[in-house]
Parts: C-alpha cells; sequence; structure tokens
C-alpha cells in the first residue's frame, strides 16, 4: 500500500522536475503566430491596414482584432496565405484599405528638393539618403514603395515610379493553349 | 511499369533516356565557315554572359580600335565586352537584344570604319608564365563558355586553387538538331582545339582530358583524331541521344561519373569545356586576341545554309543575307536549337556570344503544335526525362500554382531540355510550364529575401528611435538634476552667509550646514588669535600705536586737563579704570548690533529660502 503511494510520489516528482526543467529550457520566445504572419505580409511598412507597420497588423491579427483583408500590397495571394495559415475563410480584399498597385520605388526629383529631411523621418526602412539643407535620394533597392514620404515632402518633389520589366526581372508567362493552332510568334 | 523494371536492370540493359529527332545537320556542314563581310554596324549588348553587367569605359563618338576593351568586368561574375572591329562608337542605349523576353537592354552600337585595325596584342606563353598571371589576363579576356550557357571562362579556370579537378571532359557532343557550328570547328580548327584543351587542362591541373563526341560526327572526329597524335587526350564516342550534350549527361556518359542533383561538377573532381571555348582560350594566350568572334550555324528556311565566323554585335539580317537570304515562306527566326532555343523578337537583333544557331522558321520545317490535349498521365515524359524527374507530377504542380510542391519534386534540377514537351502524346508544352513556374519561384524568393531585408531594416530603424528616446530622456533627467542640484547648493551658500554674521549663537536652521559652520567658526577663532598674537608682539616690542604718538603741547595739556578733572570727579582711581568700563560698554553696544545684524539676515535667509521653494 505504502510502497505504491512512494512509487507514485516519486514518479510525480521526477515527471514534474523534467516538466519544470523543459518549460525552462525550451521556452518559446514571444508568440510564434505573430512572426508567422508577420512572415507572410509583404513588409512594405505603408501602414494602409490601419497599423504603423507590417508587425503591429501582424500582432493585431493574431490577437483576433484586425481582419486578414486589410493588406493591399500582398494582394490577393497574401489573402491566401493567410486565410490558409490562420485555418479562417479567404474574403477580398477590403477597398477600404486601398487597391493593390503596380510594385513601384520613390523617385525624388533633386532639382526641387530643398533637403527638408521630412521624407528621411517619414522612410520606415531608412531608404532615404541625405542631410538637413542638402539633395536626398532614394537608395532604390531598399525602397518598399510605401508611399510615405510622398505626403510630407512640402516642394511634392517625390513620385512614385512603377518598375520597369527588364530583361532581369522578366517572368516566362504561362502557357497559352490555343484553341486553334496558331504559330506561337504571332501569339506573342 | 517500365520504370519500375528498368530499375531492377544492370545499367547497360536501361532503356535509353532522351530522344532521337531528326538530325538536320547536314544542310549546314556542305559549305566550309565562311567569314561574314563587315555590317554596317555592330550592337554590342553589356549582358552577353550570366552574372554582372561589366562597366562601361568609352563614350559617344570615342574612336575605338579592335579588341580595344570596351566594358571591363565588375564583381567576380562578369565578363569584358571588347570592340570586335576599329570605329566609332555611335551611342550607349537600350536596344532590343536576343532574349525569350525581348525587352530591350543597355548596348553599345560602334560604327566601323573598314580598317579593321588591332590594338596592341600581348600574347603570353602560357607553358612558363605563372597561373595567377594566365588567369589575371583571362578575366579580361572576355572569353566565356560557347556552348551556350556563357558563363565567364575564368571563374571556371581559377577555381583550381580551391578544387580538385581530375577530369577535363571536353563537350563536343553537340546533341540539338540543327546546329553544327562546333562539328565545322573541329573539322577546320582541330589543331587549335587540341592546344586549347592543353591549356585547360594545364590551368585546371588535371590529370586527363576526355572529348565526347556524338557517332554522327565522324569527319570532325576523324580530324581530331589527326590533331591528337602522340598527345596524352583521348577521345570517347557517344551515342547520338538528345540531351547527351548536357553537362551531367555527358560526364556520366565519358566518365561514368553521375553528378548528385546538389552537386557541382567540380566538387566531383570534373570540370567541362566546350569546344568552342578551349579554341577561344588558345587564341587568347597565343595571338593576344579577345573575344570578339564566333562560329554560328545559319540553317533552316535559308537559300544557303552555313556556318560563318561572325564578330558579336553583328546584325541577324546581315547574316541571313550571307547564307543566301531567307525564304519568302519564313515566320521567324529560332535562337539556339529547336529544343531549347527561342523565337527572336525581331530580324534585327544582334549576335551575341550565346548565338551558336539561327534557324530560319517556316511552317513547314516547324509545324505549328497541335492543342494541347488533357494529360492522360501515360508517364512517357518520366521515361524519357534525363534527369529523371518526374514531368507529370510538376506539370500538375506547375498548373495549380502550387509552387512549393514543384520545389519539392525537384523543379529546380530540370534542364529545360523538351524532351517531355517532344515525347507528349497530349502536346503539352510542359518545358513552357516549367519555365512559368522557374521564374514564379525566383521571383516569389526575391520578393521574400526583399520583405526580410525591409523587415530588418524597420526594426532596426524602430530600435533606433527607441534607444534615441532613452537617451534623450537620460540627458534630460541628468540635466535636470544637475540644475537642482546646483540650486541647493546655491541656497545653502546664502545660508552660511547669513549665518556667518552673528558672533553669537545665531539659531541654526539647517543641520548640513553645522560642519561648514563649525569650520568657519574656528577659521574666525584662529584669525582672532593671530591677531591678538601680533598685537601681542607689537605690545611687546614697544611700538605705541600710530594715533598715540605725541601731539603738539595744547593737546597734551588739555589731556591731561581732562584727566585731571577726571581725577577730582573720582570716577576712576587709576588710568585703566575708565578703559574697561569704556570697553564693556563698547562690547555691550557691539553686541546689540550683532544681534540685530544676526536677525536681519535670518529673516531675509528664510525669506530667500521661501522663494526658492516657490520658485520650485
Amino acid at each position: 500500500m505504502l510502497t505504491a503511494l512512494y512509487i507514485m510520489l516519486g514518479l510525480a516528482l521526477v515527471l514534474g522536475l523534467g516538466l519544470g526543467y523543459a518549460a525552462l529550457k525550451f521556452k518559446v520566445e514571444g508568440d510564434p503566430l505573430i512572426a508567422r504572419i508577420d512572415a507572410i505580409l509583404p513588409q512594405t511598412q505603408c501602414g494602409q491596414c490601419g497599423y504603423p507597420g507590417c508587425k503591429p497588423y501582424a500582432t493585431a491579427i493574431a490577437n483576433g482584432e484586425a481582419d486578414i483583408n486589410q493588406c493591399p500590397p500582398g494582394g490577393d495571394a497574401g489573402v491566401h496565405a493567410l486565410a490558409d495559415l490562420l485555418g479562417v475563410e479567404y474574403k477580398p480584399l477590403n477597398a477600404e484599405h486601398g487597391a493593390p498597385k503596380p510594385k513601384s520605388v520613390a523617385f525624388i526629383d533633386e532639382k526641387t528638393c530643398i533637403g527638408c529631411t521630412l521624407c528621411i523621418q517619414a522612410c520606415p526602412v531608412d531608404a532615404i539618403l541625405g542631410a538637413a539643407k542638402h539633395m536626398h535620394t532614394i537608395i532604390s533597392s531598399e525602397c518598399t514603395g510605401c508611399e510615405l514620404c510622398v505626403a510630407p515632402c512640402p516642394v511634392d518633389c517625390i513620385t512614385m515610379e512603377p518598375i520597369a520589366e527588364t530583361p532581369d526581372n522578366w517572368k516566362w508567362k504561362y502557357p497559352v493553349i490555343p484553341i486553334r493552332a496558331v504559330p506561337l510568334h504571332e501569339v506573342k | 511499369m517500365n520504370a519500375i523494371l528498368n530499375f531492377f536492370k544492370p545499367d547497360f540493359l536501361k532503356q535509353k533516356r532522351g530522344v532521337h529527332p531528326p538530325e538536320h545537320k547536314a544542310e549546314s556542314t556542305q559549305l566550309p565557315i565562311a567569314k561574314l563581310a563587315m555590317p554596317q554596324k555592330l550592337v554590342l549588348p553589356l549582358r552577353q554572359h550570366i552574372g554582372n553587367m561589366p562597366k562601361i569605359l568609352v563614350s559617344v563618338g570615342e574612336h575605338v580600335l579592335k579588341g580595344q576593351l570596351l566594358a571591363t568586368p565588375e564583381c567576380t561574375v562578369s565578363a569584358a565586352i571588347h570592340a570586335p572591329t576599329s570605329g566609332t562608337i555611335l551611342s550607349i542605349a537600350d536596344e532590343i537584344i536576343p532574349h525569350p523576353s525581348g525587352l530591350p537592354d543597355k548596348c553599345i552600337t560602334l560604327i566601323p570604319d573598314g580598317k579593321d585595325q588591332w590594338t596592341n596584342l600581348t600574347s603570353l606563353d602560357w607553358r612558363n608564365a605563372p597561373k595567377e598571371a594566365l588567369i589575371a589576363s583571362l578575366c579580361t579576356s572576355g572569353i566565356v563558355g560557347l556552348g551556350g550557357a556563357t558563363f565567364p571562362t575564368h571563374i571556371k579556370l581559377r577555381s583550381s586553387g580551391k578544387l580538385n579537378i581530375q577530369t577535363l571532359v571536353i563537350n563536343a557532343a553537340e546533341c540539338e538538331p540543327y546546329i553544327t557550328c562546333d562539328d565545322m570547328l573541329m573539322r577546320e580548327h582541330a589543331e587549335e582545339i587540341v592546344q586549347g584543351i592543353e591549356i585547360a587542362q594545364y590551368l585546371l591541373g588535371a590529370e586527363k582530358s576526355v572529348i565526347g563526341i556524338e557517332d554522327n560526327k565522324s569527319i570532325a572526329q576523324q580530324a581530331m583524331q589527326a590533331a591528337l597524335t602522340g598527345k596524352p587526350i583521348s577521345i570517347v564516342t557517344v551515342p547520338t541521344l538528345y540531351p547527351s550534350g548536357d553537362a551531367r549527361q555527358l560526364i556520366h556518359l565519358v566518365s561514368g561519373i553521375e553528378i548528385p542533383h546538389d552537386k557541382r561538377a567540380t566538387e566531383m573532381g570534373v570540370q567541362v569545356f566546350n569546344v568552342a571555348t578551349v579554341r577561344a582560350l588558345y587564341r587568347h594566350f597565343t595571338f593576344g586576341e579577345p573575344a570578339i568572334n564566333r562560329v554560328v550555324t545559319v540553317t533552316g528556311n535559308v537559300a544557303q545554309p552555313q556556318n560563318f565566323e561572325v564578330l558579336f554585335g553583328t546584325p541577324l539580317t546581315a547574316l541571313t543575307q550571307a547564307a543566301g537570304g531567307a525564304k519568302p515562306d519564313t515566320t521567324h527566326y529560332i535562337m539556339g536549337g529547336p529544343m531549347m532555343g527561342f523565337d527572336l523578337p525581331t530580324p534585327e537583333v544582334p549576335i551575341t556570344k550565346a548565338t551558336n544557331c539561327i534557324i530560319a522558321a517556316s511552317p513547314h520545317l516547324f509545324a505549328p503544335p497541335p492543342p494541347a490535349m488533357p494529360c492522360i498521365r501515360c508517364a512517357r515524359c518520366a521515361e524519357a526525362c534525363p534527369i529523371q524527374l518526374q514531368p507529370q507530377e510538376l506539370y500538375w504542380f506547375a498548373k495549380s500554382d502550387a509552387f512549393e510542391k514543384a520545389r519539392d519534386y525537384k523543379l529546380f534540377d530540370c534542364i529545360e531540355c523538351g524532351v517531355c514537351t517532344y515525347v507528349c502524346p497530349s502536346n503539352i508544352p510542359l518545358v513552357q510550364y516549367f519555365r512559368y513556374a522557374k521564374s514564379e519561384v525566383i521571383a516569389a524568393d526575391k520578393a521574400k529575401e526583399a520583405a526580410d531585408l525591409a523587415r530588418e531594416r524597420n526594426e532596426f530603424r524602430l530600435a533606433r528611435i527607441e534607444r534615441e528616446k532613452q537617451e534623450r530622456a537620460q540627458k534630460h533627467a541628468e540635466r535636470a538634476l544637475g540644475t537642482k542640484a546646483e540650486a541647493a547648493k546655491a541656497a545653502s551658500a546664502k545660508k552660511d552667509a547669513a549665518n556667518e554674521a552673528p558672533t553669537t549663537e545665531a539659531p541654526i536652521n539647517s543641520a548640513t550646514d553645522e560642519a561648514a559652520k563649525a569650520a568657519k567658526q574656528a577659521a574666525i577663532a584662529a584669525a582672532i588669535e593671530r591677531a591678538k598674537a601680533a598685537k601681542a608682539a607689537a605690545d611687546a616690542t614697544g611700538l605705541a600705536p600710530k594715533n598715540t604718538a605725541p601731539a603738539n603741547p595744547a593737546v597734551q595739556q588739555e589731556i591731561a586737563e581732562i584727566d585731571a578733572r577726571r581725577k577730582n570727579v573720582g570716577l576712576a582711581n587709576t588710568n585703566e579704570a575708565p578703559m574697561t568700563a569704556d570697553a564693556e560698554k563698547q562690547a555691550k553696544i557691539a553686541a546689540a548690533i550683532a544681534r540685530a545684524k544676526a536677525a536681519k539676515a535670518e529673516a531675509e535667509a528664510a525669506k530667500q529660502a521661501q522663494n526658492l521653494e516657490l520658485k520650485e
């Protein structure tokens, strides 16, 4: 009778210690769900979703405060990916938050720029280079195309330029299967 | 079923993978390689190779000599561009380049002056020069893989230091139909090729060299055999089967080494060069010639199919005219072979380092593909696939945009040889699906990379803003603390000044000042002592006070009279008595004054303290 009790007690002690150790050793830092949602978001940091960046939006989605269809740069594919991840129904993009646009980068007309640094402060990814009373310029490889620098410019010298198709970023198109036989070059 | 049976068969009994389409090689091998007349203009795309765009060294209007460096390689994976002839730079602008996209890219346009004047060329004795110097000269030679992959050659040869290459495989298979440029090159320049092989073998430090030639090129093989007499280089004849010219296929065929899908051939000790590339190596070291021309097959729907030695940048139209002109029913041109080539956007594109063959296409040569039918899952593509992929599975994944699945099924091991499309009984353009899937996956990967960079930069920016905020707050706190301490110090100093005046015991308000006060009083006491001592010393020396010097007799008389009166009055018996009384009185007065002063100072201090408090 007592032996059984001791065995059970001992087991409970050992397992409890084991679990306690595991809880400390394998502690998960942060919310993995937020990180997984954040990985799907396009990281434009544009704030069109109503949150001050992709991470806050991811946090809001994880907490059930925001809907999954508020990210226009992510497009339809992004909503699908979020719906898959969270196991919820797909819904079309909410038009309130804007429509998807072709990917573009900001361009500063350097002749007009007065060097006010307002755009530098607005840029969420530090992609604008410049100093007070000196001309600013965009580091186009770092620009996410969030358009946050356009509004603060007092002289309206920033424009958004869509990224042109070059042989570098050109993609093979989905094969067109003709209903009527047409030579391939005419299809183009 | 066949696939399962194949698995259990020994190697030599296995069903051969690949296909054998009609060769169409005889048309363009009737005539020897001809030299093309100098065209009106040469358009040199800056990107004629895999890797980074080279940096332009010339400007518009500049006169350049044949073989002059026009653009120098930027970063490691890049190749130089040289002037194919002497002339003037007309423009540096975007022109349509031979690319499946049909998009323009940066090109240098050169107008030949007709003199064809060479720049100073420096040849190198490769047997005696150090390897580093040889590789350095290759870096600016502009030589790239001329088999079609256009990978900069200096990188492939540079690897000798790090990797242990045992076997050099020379790719002379030329397995695609229609193309005969390597065949003709071997027939006519076997000597140069063999010397080029020796250079490549020396640079790589390879133990042996093997030339792989398909068995449909017997004349070329004989020419090579003749050139090889007495040289330790062997020829392996491989069966004519497309795509045995693929590097991995050829390595397997000539050396028996199978390259794992996730490894490079160099990791297995094998390096592959095309025959045209080794010939370019020979010409570069022996004559100092950079890469300015190549042999191109012009065939298909032209009057006289032939091979030409063409300067890079030559317009395609000049080439087709030299081949007797395209027949009237020509619809478009294909660059490369019919299996892997692509349709050129216009007949105006220039010949580049990648152009091995130009085929004029017409409906009777290349009948438009019949409409695609649904996949019947016959798995004929899987049996034919030289890489042993499952094209039918990949097709489903690519069609349904399940790119991750396609990647799991080794989409990126696909060499886009087109065998699956060729054998498909439903005429499904499988390779097009795979190309589409590949470019989508590549684009998605690039977007992911950009997103990761943006996330990192955004997080860094937020962290920086937070840090700056904290630093500012800390600075503010420090400054506030500093001003408070200063104010307190000033207040206490004022209190001290107030407490200093009274000699009597003035009420002490702040306990903290007690020590300072005691010290001050000690100092005062010491000063008094010193003064007393000085006085005593003066008395001892007999020095009389200055104002007690004997005055005039009248005054002395008056003093004497007063003293006499005092005596009479009896106020004091002695001279000292009135003095002590006087002192006592004066001391009392001084004390009273001090008390009053102290009271006043105290009141003032209290007022000031109050003011300070109010201020704070």
